[in-house]
C-alpha cells in the first residue's frame, strides 16, 4: 500500500452501502466504527445502517460524551476508546495448547484465516499500524499472527472532517490527512450534499474502485475536501513539544514525577487504549488431570507491577516509576528502539484516563522544568 | 512436571468461620469441573457437601469467613496446625466481609439493637480477616469468588505452578473485553481503578461502575479517585464515605479512604 496511488471518484452517500457489499463480497470481514454502550466502538459491519450516521462525540481529560448532530454525516466522530490493535493483536489469544500422548505430548496452533477490512480508519491510526508494524513483524522477532492478518487487511481510511479536544496528531506528523498505508481514502463531504471523494491508495483500492457506481472527480471536489482537512487542522489546538525526547531524559530524578504519582491510579487505562503500546503476558494453564496446557496471551502494562517482576520482586513499585516509564518509553526510547515516537497524538490515553492525567500537559510541564534547571 | 499418582491424593478440607457460604458454594457450583476436582483431591472434610469427615493432617484447607467471635479465635489455630497449605477464600476471610462493618462502631450498640436477649451473645469487638491470627499462603478474592478462580487456584496447586491470579486493577478486565469505561463515558462512580480485577467484568458490563466486590488491588491510590469523584462528579462526603464501605470495607485501603469521609 502506498501513496495515493491515481484513482479518484465521487460515491454519493446513499451509495455508500455498495462499498459496503462489495467488501463483503469479496471474503473480508469487515468491521468498522458503531454505536455501543454510549461510545462510539469498534465492530463488525453488517450494513450502512450500522455506521453512527448524525452523531458526534465531545472529548476532554477523563471525559467522553456522544451528542446527536443531525447534520454530522458517517463519519463526523473521531476515534474512541477501541483502537485497531483489538483485532491484530487480541487482548487475549491462544498461543498453542498442548495434550499428553503415550510418548511424551502433542502441541496443536489455533489457525485464523478470516481476511479482515477496516473502515474509518484515521490517519493517526493507519500511523499506529504501521509502528505495530515495526513491533511485530520488521524487528528480530516476528508474530507470524499478527504479520500474515495484517499483511491481507483492506484499509479503507477517512480523512478527519473534525478533530476532538483531545486531539495533537498534527504536532507528531500524524495527522489529520492520509498521506500512505491505506487502499482506499474517504472524505465525507455534506456542503450543500452529501458525496464521497474516493481516493486509492493500492492496486486493491483500484480494484475494488472498480466495482463502484461512481462519477468523475471535479475540481471542486477537491477544493471542498483540503477546505474541510485545513480547518480540521486549523482547530487542533493540543500539541506536544517537539524537544520532548530529549527534555524527559534530562529530568529522570525530577520531584515532579511524585506530583504526578500522587495523582496517576497505576490503572493501565492509558496503555491498553493506546494504539501503539504493544506490551502482553504469557499464561501457561493446566486442568486438573495434568493432561493438558495451554499458553494464552493477553495485553499487559507497564503499570502493573507484576509486568516487572524479576527474580525476587517487582523493579518498578512506587507509581512514580510506573508513570516515568510509560511517558518516556513513549515520547522518548521509542526513537531509539523504533526510529519514531510511540506516540501518534490520538489523544486516547488523555479521554479514557479515569483521572484525566494529560500526556501533553505533563510533557509541557517537564519542557517548563527543563527551561528553569 | 512431573505427572501426579493418583494413590497419593491430596487430602482436602474446606472449613467455615463468619460468612454466607456463598464461597463454598461456589467449589459445589463447578458443576462440570466439580468430578474431576473429586477425583484429584480427597474431599477429607466439607461439610456443605458431605457429613463424612476424615482427620486431618490436610494437605490443603480452604477457608471461607471472618474472625468474629471468641470460638473462632481458638478454632482458626487448629485448623492452621492441621493444614499443610492454608488458602482463604472470599471477602469475608481476606477483609472481614460485609459484617466488618461493624468495625466503625461499637459492637454492644448493635447487640442491644438487634437481640431481645443480649446477654447470650459472645462476639469479638471486631470482625477480621483470618490473616490478622494466622499465617496464609493464598487470599483469593471475591464476594463471592469466580469459581474459575479458584478452579485456577486448585489446579496451579496441583500441578505444582503459580496461579494465574492477578493483583491488577478491573479496569484491565475492561479494557481486555472492550468494555466501554462508565466512568469516562457516563460520569459513573466506579471503584474499578482501586479495584482488584477477576470478577469477569461483571458490573462495567453491565453499565455500572465497580462496587470493589474483589477488595483493593495492588497499590491502591483510593486518595486520587474520592478527589476526583468529590472535585469532578461533586459527590457528597457521605456517599464517599459509603462508596468504601462495601464488602471489603474492613481491608485496610478501603478502611483507610471510608474514615477519610467521615
Ligand atoms: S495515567 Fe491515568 S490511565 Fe494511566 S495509569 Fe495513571 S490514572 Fe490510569
Ligand atoms: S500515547 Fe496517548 S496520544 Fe499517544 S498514541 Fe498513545 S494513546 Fe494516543
Ligand atoms: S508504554 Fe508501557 S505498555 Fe506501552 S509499549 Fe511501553 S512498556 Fe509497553
Ligand atoms: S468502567 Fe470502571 S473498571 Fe472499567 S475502565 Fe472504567 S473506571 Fe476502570
Amino acid at each position: 500500500m502506498g501513496k495515493t496511488s491515481g484513482g479518484r471518484a465521487i460515491l454519493p452517500a446513499q451509495s455508500l452501502q455498495t462499498l459496503i457489499d462489495v467488501v463483503h463480497s469479496q471474503g473480508y470481514r469487515l468491521i468498522g466504527p458503531t454505536l455501543e454502550d454510549n461510545a462510539i466502538v469498534y465492530d463488525d459491519l453488517e450494513n450502512v445502517e450500522n455506521l453512527p450516521l448524525g452523531i458526534s462525540d465531545r472529548q476532554s481529560p477523563g471525559n467522553y460524551r456522544l451528542e446527536d448532530d443531525p447534520s454530522a454525516g458517517y463519519f463526523a466522530h473521531v476515534v474512541g476508546p477501541h483502537s485497531w490493535k483489538r483485532f491484530l493483536f487480541p487482548a487475549a489469544q491462544k498461543l498453542w495448547s498442548a495434550t499428553r500422548v503415550d510418548q511424551g505430548f502433542s502441541i496443536q496452533t489455533p489457525e485464523d484465516e478470516t481476511k479482515l477490512a477496516f473502515i474509518g480508519v484515521r490517519a493517526c491510526e493507519i500511523k499506529a499500524l504501521q509502528m505495530q508494524d515495526r513491533v511485530f513483524s520488521q524487528g528480530p522477532f516476528t508474530d507470524n499472527g499478527y504479520g500474515e492478518k495484517r499483511q491481507n487487511c483492506l484499509i479503507i481510511a477517512v480523512n478527519c472532517s473534525r478533530a476532538a479536544d483531545t486531539c495533537f496528531c498534527s504536532s507528531m506528523d500524524a495527522g489529520p490527512r492520509v498521506t500512505e498505508g491505506f487502499d482506499l481514502a474517504l472524505t465525507e463531504l455534506q456542503q450543500g450534499r452529501h458525496d464521497f471523494l474516493i481516493e486509492t491508495g493500492s492496486a486493491n483500492g483500484e480494484a475494488l474502485l472498480k466495482e463502484l457506481v461512481t462519477r468523475k472527480a471535479e475540481d471542486q471536489d477537491f477544493a471542498e475536501a483540503d477546505a474541510q482537512l485545513a480547518a480540521t487542522e486549523a482547530s487542533i489546538q493540543r500539541r506536544m513539544p517537539s524537544n520532548i525526547p530529549e527534555v524527559l531524559e534530562r529530568h529522570l530524578q525530577d520531584e515532579h514525577w511524585q506530583t504526578i504519582e500522587s495523582r496517576c491510579l497505576n490503572c493501565s487505562n492509558c496503555t491498553l487504549v493506546c494504539p501503539t503500546c504493544f506490551c502482553s503476558t504469557v499464561e501457561d494453564t493446566t486442568d486438573l488431570t495434568g493432561q493438558h496446557a495451554e499458553r494464552w496471551r493477553y495485553w499487559d502494562s507497564c503499570f502493573n507491577t507484576d509486568f516487572s517482576y524479576i527474580h525476587g520482586g517487582s523493579i518498578r513499585q512506587s507509581g512514580a516509576a510506573r508513570y516515568r516509564q510509560w511517558i518516556t518509553h513513549k515520547l522518548s526510547y521509542w526513537h531509539k528502539q523504533f526510529g519514531t515516537s510511540g506516540c501518534t497524538g490520538c489523544g486516547r490515553c488523555i479521554t479514557w484516563c479515569p483521572v484525566g492525567i494529560d500526556i501533553t500537559e505533563e510533557a509541557a510541564t517537564f519542557c517548563e522544568i527543563d527551561k528553569r534547571s | 512436571m512431573s505427572s501426579r499418582k493418583p494413590t497419593s491424593k491430596p487430602k482436602l478440607a474446606v472449613w467455615k468461620f463468619s460468612s454466607c457460604d456463598g464461597c463454598q458454594l461456589s467449589l459445589l457450583d463447578c458443576e462440570d469441573e466439580l468430578l474431576t476436582v473429586a477425583d484429584s483431591v480427597e474431599i477429607a472434610y466439607f461439610l456443605e457437601a458431605t457429613r463424612a469427615q476424615v482427620k486431618g493432617p490436610y494437605d490443603i484447607s480452604l477457608v471461607e469467613g471472618s474472625i468474629s467471635t471468641p470460638e473462632e479465635e481458638k478454632r482458626i489455630l487448629k485448623v492452621r496446625k492441621q493444614s499443610r497449605l492454608l488458602i482463604t477464600i472470599g471477602a469475608c476471610a481476606t477483609s472481614g466481609g460485609i459484617q466488618a462493618l461493624r468495625n466503625f462502631k461499637n459492637v454492644d450498640d448493635f447487640i442491644d439493637i438487634v437481640y431481645a436477649h443480649p446477654q447470650f451473645i459472645d462476639t469479638l469487638s471486631e470482625t477480621r480477616p483470618v490473616s490478622d491470627y494466622v499465617s496464609v499462603d493464598f487470599e483469593l478474592h471475591g464476594c463471592p469468588i469466580n469459581k474459575y478462580q479458584l478452579l485456577e487456584l486448585l489446579n496451579a496447586t496441583l500441578n505444582r505452578r503459580k496461579p494465574n491470579i492477578p493483583n491488577h486493577s478491573q479496569c484491565v478486565e475492561c479494557k481486555r473485553a472492550g468494555t466501554v469505561c462508565v466512568m469516562v463515558s457516563q460520569g459513573k462512580a466506579c471503584l474499578g481503578p482501586v479495584v482488584q480485577a477477576g470478577c469477569g467484568n461483571l458490573c462495567p458490563s453491565h453499565d455500572r461502575g465497580c462496587y470493589g466486590c474483589f477488595g483493593p488491588k495492588e497499590t491502591p491510590n483510593t486518595i486520587s479517585l474520592a478527589d476526583w469523584f468529590s472535585d469532578r462528579q461533586s459527590m457528597p462526603k457521605r456517599d464517599l464515605k459509603h462508596l468504601f464501605r462495601g464488602f471489603t470495607a474492613g481491608s485496610d485501603a478501603f478502611r483507610k479512604e471510608s474514615e477519610r469521609h467521615e
